[in-house]
């Protein structure tokens, strides 16, 4: 965070999300390849190996890279079915995209050495505001003007309609702040715990204390290690079925 | 001067991370209750747990506004 390394670790938690260019060490313009760019390559070339070369095979009995394919798009397609009803299906493609391209960049984050290209707001900044622009177009053409009655709530007594309104649009405009900012806050800190421990291990080779701290900063790490796991898909998951259901206020905004 | 502002920086950065008592606070609530839920009609429980991580995302972005807060500080002021 700050200009000068911490002088007690190893090297500082933060470093991991540095974004540098592959080749060099030249400045960064939009089109040069970055370790961002290695990785989300990397996540789709994953997707579309499960995806495409999986079930290649079309098997009756199937394989276990098929089961995981055939699981995963049941898993969504009952999801979207479930929470923003039969005729989201349009968009299921597009969640279904969204949610592999946050798991794989999750879960290959996850590797040493790797780069998560989810712990960026920048990354989940877009994500979000694509959600949000998509389902705010979607909410307009499907119902015109009565979209507007997502902000009315009709339930409510007449004279705390309005300040109800208030809220519910700065909640509506909230939304892709939110939802960006939750994905990369909890990929940034858990990976930022993680390293943080991990620059404790090596103190064994300094000082005494080490005899104790190294061993409970690895037990550390492995127990931090089995949480991210969970975060990395519980986090997909949320940002997925967060977008099923601003999907289904803009396709019945009824109140 | 600037050390006082940044002083300040730092300070407020530290302070905003007590939001997430509040988030923790929340989550765990919805956790419990449903948990406490679940218990008591177990049958009912497997369609419910979509809710259940709407109810949890809701909540932890209060908790979420805070670290934003933070980042604000220290970054953009």
């Amino acid at each position: 965070m700050t200009e000068e390394h911490s002088e007690g670790l190893a090297f500082h938690p933060m470093d991991q999300f540095m974004v540098k260019p592959l080749f060099g060490d030249g400045p960064i313009h939009w089109y040069t390849p970055t370790n961002v760019t290695l990785w989300m390559a990397i996540g789709v070339l994953a997707i579309v190996l499960m995806l495409v070369v999986g079930t290649r095979g079309r098997a009756i009995v199937p394989s276990r890279a098929q089961s995981i394919a055939e699981l995963t798009y049941g898993f969504i397609h009952k999801m979207v079915e479930d929470v923003a009803g039969k005729d989201a299906l349009k968009f299921f493609p597009y969640i279904f995209t969204l949610f592999l391209f946050i798991v794989v960049s999750n879960f290959l984050g996850l590797l040493p050495k790797a780069f998560t290209p989810t712990s960026h707001i920048a990354v989940t900044a877009v994500l979000a505001m694509l959600v949000f622009v998509t389902v705010t177009v979607v909410g307009f053409v499907k119902n015109g003007t009565h979209f507007l009655g997502l902000f009315w709530v009709s339930s409510a007594p007449l004279a705390l309609r309005p300040v109800l309104a208030v809220i519910e649009v700065i909640s509506y405009f909230v939304r892709p702040v939110s939802h960006s900012i939750r994905l990369a806050g909890n990929m940034m800190a858990g990976h930022a715990v993680i390293k943080v421990f991990a620059a404790f291990a090596p103190l064994v080779l300094m000082s005494a204390v080490g005899v104790v701290v190294t061993p409970l900063s690895i037990l550390a790490i492995t127990a931090m290690y089995g949480l991210e796991i969970i975060v990395a898909l519980v986090q997909a998951y949320v940002f997925t079925i967060l977008t099923c259901v601003y999907l289904k206020d803009a396709l019945h905004p009824s109140h | 001067m600037e050390g006082i502002a940044q002083l300040g920086q730092y300070l407020g950065a530290g302070l905003a991370c007590i939001g997430m008592a509040g988030a923790a606070v929340g989550v765990g609530n919805v956790a419990g209750n449903f948990l406490n839920g679940a218990l008591r009609n177990p049958s009912a429980a497997a369609g419910q747990t979509a809710t259940l991580f709407i109810g949890m995302a809701f909540a932890e972005a209060l908790g979420i506004f805070s670290f934003l807060v933070a980042l604000l500080l220290l970054f953009a002021v």
